[in-house]
C-alpha cells in the first residue's frame, strides 16, 4: 500500500507556523499535517466520527490559521473603501452584523473570500491563510491611503459549530461582554466574556450548521478552549471533517473551488453582491462581471454526485460521455459522511449545468457516472432568527 | 500497533496469510490506522492475474487514495466482497473481515522474501 494521489499537495517544507493550541493539538493526540504553512490537526479520533458529531452536537475547530485585520477610521470611509475593492454593499452593514464577501481583480477573478463584520468602532475582516498576505498587500496597496489596516495578531480563532453550540456557548459566557448568546442569529456579531476573557464571537461558520466563531486573545485561547472541551457535547475536529462539512453545505474552498481566474458569477456567489453593486459596479473587475450577470456566464459551479460509490475528487476532468473530450471539471470532491456517499463540486458549461444532467468523470483513467445535482447536499441548519433582516 | 505474529507483511503494509497453498492478503492495522476512515475499495475480479509488488487495486479513505500492491504474484481465486458496501471493515479488523483478496501464487518463494512480525513492527516503529 502507497500513498498515490493523496492531500499531501502541500509539500511539507521550511518552517511551519504554528496556531497558538499547536501543544493542545499533541495532546489531543491529533494527527498534524502542513496546511497554507501551518502545522495543523487533520484529525483526532477520525474524520468521520468529528463529521457526524459536528452535525449532531458541537465540533470545535482551530481555525487559527486565518487572519484577522481590523479596519480603522470614519465608519463610512472605510465602508466606502471596502466597496471599492469588494462587490458586496458595506455602506448600510449594520453595527453587530456580519457579511460574506470577496476581494475581485481587474479580470472579475477573486482573490479571495471572506467576512467582514462591522464592530462598535472599527470593521473586521477573516480571510483565508492561504492568501492573507496577498490579501494585506492588496487591501493596503487599494485602500491603505484611507484607511488604517491592523493585522491583529493578538488574536486567534476557533470555530465551535452545530446544533449544541449555542448550549455550550450560553452556558459558558457571562453576560460581561453584553451579548445575548441565545438572541444572536446568523450573522450577528457581539463581545461576551469567557473564563473572565473579552471574546468576540459571531454566529457563523463554514460547516453549514449552527454554530459561533471566536477571536480570542492569544494568550487566553488554550484556557478557552479547555474549558469548551470540558463541556459534554464538545468534540475537537481537525481539518478532514472541516472539509467534509463544508463540501456537503456546499460552500467554496478558496484555492479548489474559487481562484483568480474565476468570477463570482460563474461560483454561484452573486447572491452575495447586493442589489445596487450589481447594477452600479464601481469594483475591480466590474465590467466582466456585470456582463456575466446580463448574458449569462460561459460555465458555472454545480454540485456533483457520482452514481456509484467511488469518490470523484479534486482535478478529476468531466465530459459528456466516458472518453469524451474534456468539458468541465470537479474542483473539490470526496466523501460525504452524512450523505453517506461520494460527493463533489465542479464546474460545467452553463448548457450541462441542470440539475439531473449526466456526465463522466475521469478517476485516474478510468470513466465514472456522474449527475449534476443540487447544492448543498445537506441542508443548511443556519439560525437565521424569526424575522428576515 | 496490532502485529499478529502468524502473518508476513510487506514494506508497502499488506499481510499475507498462507492458507493451504493460497494466500490471503490485507492492509495491516497500521496502515488502515495511516489511511483513517476507509470509504471505497477497489479490488479486481476473480481470475486477474496480478504481480508481487504492483498496483492491483486502491483504497481510499475520506481524504486519500492509497494504491494496493500484491505481496506475491499469482491469480485471484477469491474477493472480499462484503467490502463494497462496508468498506469500513478495513479500520474495523483489518486482519479479519477487511481482507481483500485470495491469491493462488504463481511462486510460493516469494513468500520467503516477506517480513515476518518483528522485522515489521521494526519497520513500523512499534
Amino acid at each position: 500500500m502507497a500513498e498515490s494521489s493523496a492531500e499531501s499537495d502541500s509539500p511539507t517544507e521550511g518552517e511551519l507556523s504554528r496556531t497558538a493550541l499547536h501543544d493542545l493539538h499533541l495532546e489531543l493526540g491529533a494527527r498534524m499535517v502542513p496546511f497554507a504553512g501551518y502545522d495543523m490537526p487533520v484529525q483526532y479520533e477520525g474524520v468521520k466520527s468529528e463529521h457526524l458529531h459536528t452535525r449532531s452536537a458541537a465540533g470545535l475547530f482551530d481555525v487559527g490559521h486565518m487572519g484577522v485585520v481590523d479596519l480603522h477610521g470614519d465608519p463610512a470611509v472605510v465602508a466606502e473603501a471596502l466597496e471599492s475593492m469588494m462587490p458586496s454593499a458595506f455602506t448600510r452593514l449594520g453595527q453587530g452584523r456580519m457579511r460574506y464577501s470577496f476581494l475581485t481583480n481587474e479580470a472579475g477573478g477573486i482573490i479571495d473570500d471572506l467576512m467582514v463584520s462591522r464592530l462598535p468602532d472599527r470593521f473586521r475582516i477573516v480571510w483565508n491563510a492561504s492568501r492573507k498576505d496577498i490579501d494585506l498587500a492588496h487591501a493596503r496597496a487599494m485602500i491603505g491611503d484611507r484607511v488604517e489596516i491592523r493585522p491583529r495578531g493578538d488574536l486567534t480563532l476557533v470555530a465551535l459549530q452545530g446544533p449544541t453550540a449555542v448550549d455550550v456557548l450560553a452556558r459558558l459566557a457571562t453576560a460581561g461582554g453584553g451579548a445575548e448568546v441565545e438572541e444572536m442569529v446568523f450573522m450577528d456579531v457581539g463581545t461576551v466574556e469567557i473564563t473572565g476573557v473579552p471574546v468576540g464571537i459571531s454566529r457563523s461558520g463554514y460547516t453549514g450548521e449552527d454554530g459561533f466563531e471566536l477571536a480570542v486573545p492569544v494568550d487566553a485561547a488554550e484556557g478557552i478552549v479547555r474549558s469548551l472541551l470540558a463541556q459534554p457535547e464538545v468534540a475537537p475536529a481537525g481539518l478532514g471533517a472541516r472539509d467534509t462539512l463544508r463540501l456537503e453545505a456546499g460552500l467554496c474552498l478558496y484555492g479548489n473551488d474559487l481562484d483568480e481566474a474565476t468570477t463570482p458569477v460563474e461560483a454561484g456567489l452573486v447572491w452575495a453582491m447586493q442589489k445596487r453593486r450589481r447594477e452600479q459596479g464601481g469594483f475591480p473587475g466590474d465590467g466582466t462581471i456585470l456582463a456575466q450577470l446580463r448574458e449569462g456566464p460561459r460555465r458555472v459551479r454545480v454540485g456533483i454526485r457520482p452514481t456509484g460509490r467511488r469518490p470523484v475528487r479534486d482535478h478529476s476532468s468531466l465530459a459528456a460521455e466516458p472518453g469524451g473530450p474534456p468539458v468541465g471539471t470537479v474542483t473539490s470532491g470526496g466523501f460525504g459522511p452524512t450523505v453517506d456517499a461520494p460527493v463533489a463540486m465542479g464546474y460545467v458549461p452553463t448548457e450541462m449545468s441542470e440539475v439531473g444532467t449526466s456526465l463522466s468523470a475521469d478517476v485516474r483513467g478510468r470513466p465514472e457516472e456522474v449527475v449534476v445535482a443540487a447544492l448543498p447536499f445537506v441542508p443548511h441548519h443556519y439560525h437565521r432568527g424569526g424575522a428576515a433582516r | 500497533m496490532d502485529v499478529p505474529s502468524d502473518l508476513l507483511y510487506s514494506t508497502d503494509h499488506e499481510w499475507a496469510r498462507r492458507e493451504d497453498g493460497r494466500v490471503r492478503v490485507g492492509i495491516t492495522d497500521y496502515a488502515q490506522d495511516s489511511l483513517g476512515d476507509v470509504v471505497y475499495v477497489d479490488l479486481p475480479p476473480v481470475g486477474t492475474e496480478v504481480e508481487a509488488s504492483a498496483g492491483f487495486g486502491e483504497v481510499e479513505s475520506t481524504k486519500s487514495v492509497s494504491d494496493l500492491f500484491a505481496p506475491v504474484s499469482g491469480k485471484v481465486v477469491e474477493v472480499n466482497e462484503s467490502l463494497t458496501d462496508t468498506p469500513e471493515l478495513i479500520n474495523s479488523d483489518p486482519y479479519g473481515e477487511g481482507w481483500l483478496v485470495v491469491i493462488e501464487p504463481s511462486d510460493p518463494s516469494q513468500l520467503d522474501s516477506l517480513l515476518d512480525a518483528a522485522a515489521y513492527a521494526e519497520l513500523t516503529g512499534n
